[in-house]
């Protein structure tokens, strides 16, 4: 088993959850109060990487990173070098690839916190921003909980969009699930199925406490 | 900010009253015109449900914005049409507790009460909240979460919460609707005791008619949008002057009749019911002989008697018999066939004492004064 594709794998699914914790938050916010009439469209966007081909958004976000277009011609006069095969790259796609696992439970666990709350809290001279801090984020725990663990999850075992951003470069690009397509391609079955079952079970261990949350087995 | 109302807090109340001129519209067709007035203490809203009471609270709280018009607290305006003015909920400073009272369901209630006051130093805030903890009786429940008080524990924090940030104005969503008599009385008591210091105007929503003899000072009565009537619960609802505040009342007795003779010297007239021979004794009004008037009588204001009663100052004695009887709770109703069915409404008691059945021969004594002529509706 290669340990440090393992380790790469936990890096950069742990940064993808931080950023979406905090650039998800507000747009599920907005998601789940917006009265805006094309809010529907916004909501598809945000949706498409869940039955998007990962190749296809890969392929995109390829061609969006090169030196080609203005956003990795901008990247490459910042950093001298472009987006596409490195971590950054790798952050970047996944973020992208992972936003609905973290937006959607969050959006939805924001609708379902009573309206008169937000009311009241209104007529008590707190504002906007601070009624979501000290009503709506506690009351949205679970949701917020499930967000994190599923784009954690989802991003520890992506393969496609990685394969065509990141290639596969050891320690920087090779994630978990490369590895173990590389062991395959090389017949090496014992390998990759001891890092399988890892991933077996690390997704089955994410996917339970997801549901213990929002079963209240644990009072939060 | 709170502290830019402190100047004029020694202000005589009347300056301080909440007045409110607002139309507003709803794509159902519902059309809301509400006039009132509302000055220091605490004023009813009084009406169905649907009638635009709690519409007028989201209103006066800059929940909801009206179409038209203008809503102030003495001189100070947070709503106002033509000048394109409306302040927002969150600087309105209008107490509102809800109907469902909207507790934040993770915070004691210690917490709950203290929500409001986050500008103020950690110091003063405690000192502001336990002292509302104390003055609703509710010290020993702080750290309790809403879940774990019974309602009207959650009630008293609700209306804390609301009051200690010294509001203008206090809204409440049929506050008591929920809760037993004693409970009621005594937040009520609570609540007029905070309110003697303050004197702020209070709206007060509520469709019950017992709610709005046991409190009110002042009594709006709405309906389909519309102010029908304003007063004291004794001018509007004891003696109603129309229809519908008469059916909201709770006045069972409504009928059509005609008048047939005027006895000035004796301050009244007679009427009969239409459809009937039966003749109604009230009280004088300006009307001619062989004009059309209505009636309303209170079930509750009706004595029945199973022989016929002699030696009463009562001028209204009718003959009938009992068609029905149906006990509800611990009132018993009963209808009496005289020419027309009367409502009646009966202890049962004295419907054990007085061996009543169904068919029995019955009288029914009704005083003058227990009679309210209705005038036509307006519009």
């Amino acid at each position: 088993m290669s340990w440090q594709a393992l380790a790469l794998s936990v890096k950069l699914a742990a940064i993808v959850s931080a950023v979406l914790f905090v650039v998800g938050m507000p747009i599920a916010y907005w998601i789940a109060s917006s009265r805006w009439r094309w809010r529907f469209l916004v909501e598809a966007v945000v949706a498409l990487p869940l039955v998007l081909p990962p190749t296809v958004l890969g392929f995109y976000l390829l061609v969006a990173m090169g030196p080609r277009s203005p956003l990795g011609r901008l990247w490459l006069r910042a950093f001298g070098h472009t987006l596409s095969f490195t971590l950054e790259g790798l952050v970047l796609a996944s973020l992208l690839y992972s936003l609905p696992f973290a937006v959607q439970p969050f959006a939805a666990a924001f609708r379902s916190v009573d309206r008169q709350l937000v009311n009241a809290s209104a007529t008590l001279g707190v504002s906007r921003l601070r009624t979501f801090a000290r009503v709506i984020v506690p009351l949205s725990s679970a949701g917020i909980i499930t967000g994190l663990v599923l784009s954690f999850a989802h991003t520890l075992g992506e393969f496609g969009v990685v394969l065509m951003v990141g290639g596969n470069i050891p320690g920087v690009t090779r994630t978990v699930s490369i590895d173990i397509y590389d062991q395959v391609q090389s017949l090496n079955y014992a390998a990759a199925n001891q890092t399988a079952l890892l991933l077996l079970a690390i997704s089955f261990i994410t996917l339970s406490v997801v549901y213990a949350v929002n079963r209240k087995v644990w009072v939060l | 900010m709170k502290v830019g109302t402190d100047g004029d807090a020694e202000a005589p109340a009347g300056n301080r009253a909440l007045s409110v001129h607002i139309q507003k519209g709803f794509p159902g067709g519902f059309e809301l015109a509400a006039e009132l007035e509302a000055p220091a203490g605490i004023t009813i809203l009084f009406g169905r449900s649907g009638s635009g009471k709690t519409t007028i609270l989201g209103c006066v709280a800059g929940l909801l914005a009206p179409d038209a018009g203008r809503i102030a607290v003495g001189s100070r305006v947070l709503f106002d049409h033509a000048q394109r003015l409306n302040v927002p909920v969150v600087r309105r400073n209008v107490g509102y507790v809800f109907q469902d009272l909207a507790l934040f369901p993770h915070l004691t209630a210690e917490q709950n009460v203290a929500y409001g006051l986050g500008r103020l130093a950690a110091g003063e805030r405690q000192h502001q909240v336990q002292a509302m903890l104390e003055q609703f009786r509710i010290a020993h429940l702080a750290g309790r979460k809403p879940a774990e008080l019974s309602g009207g524990e959650r009630q008293r924090v609700a209306l804390a919460r609301s009051l200690v940030i010294e509001p203008q104005v206090l809204l409440l969503d049929e506050p008591l609707a929920a809760l037993d008599l004693p409970t009621q009385s005594q937040l009520i008591a609570d609540l007029r005791r905070w309110n003697r210091e303050h004197q702020i105007p209070i709206l007060y929503v509520t469709h019950s008619q017992r709610e709005v003899f046991a409190l009110g000072e002042r009594v709006v009565v709405l309906d389909a949008g519309k102010v029908l009537a304003q007063g004291t619960p004794q001018q509007v609802l004891r003696a109603p002057l129309q229809e519908t505040v008469a059916q909201l009342a709770g006045f069972e007795n409504i009928f059509d009749a005609r008048v047939i003779a005027l006895h000035p010297p004796h301050g009244t007239m007679t009427c009969r019911l239409e459809g009937s021979s039966v003749e109604l004794e009230v009280p004088l009004a300006k009307a001619v002989v062989g004009e059309a008037a209505r009636i309303a009588v209170n079930a509750g204001d009706i004595l029945m008697a199973v022989e016929r009663p002699r030696g009463l100052s009562a001028r209204n004695v009718l003959a009938g018999r009992l068609v029905g009887l149906e006990q509800e709770g611990i009132t018993v109703h009963a209808r009496v066939d005289c020419g027309v069915v009367f409502q009646v409404k009966l202890t049962p008691t004295a419907r054990e004492s007085l061996a009543l059945a169904v068919g029995r021969e019955v009288w029914l004594v009704i005083k003058t004064y227990s009679c309210h002529l209705l005038e036509s509706e307006p519009g």
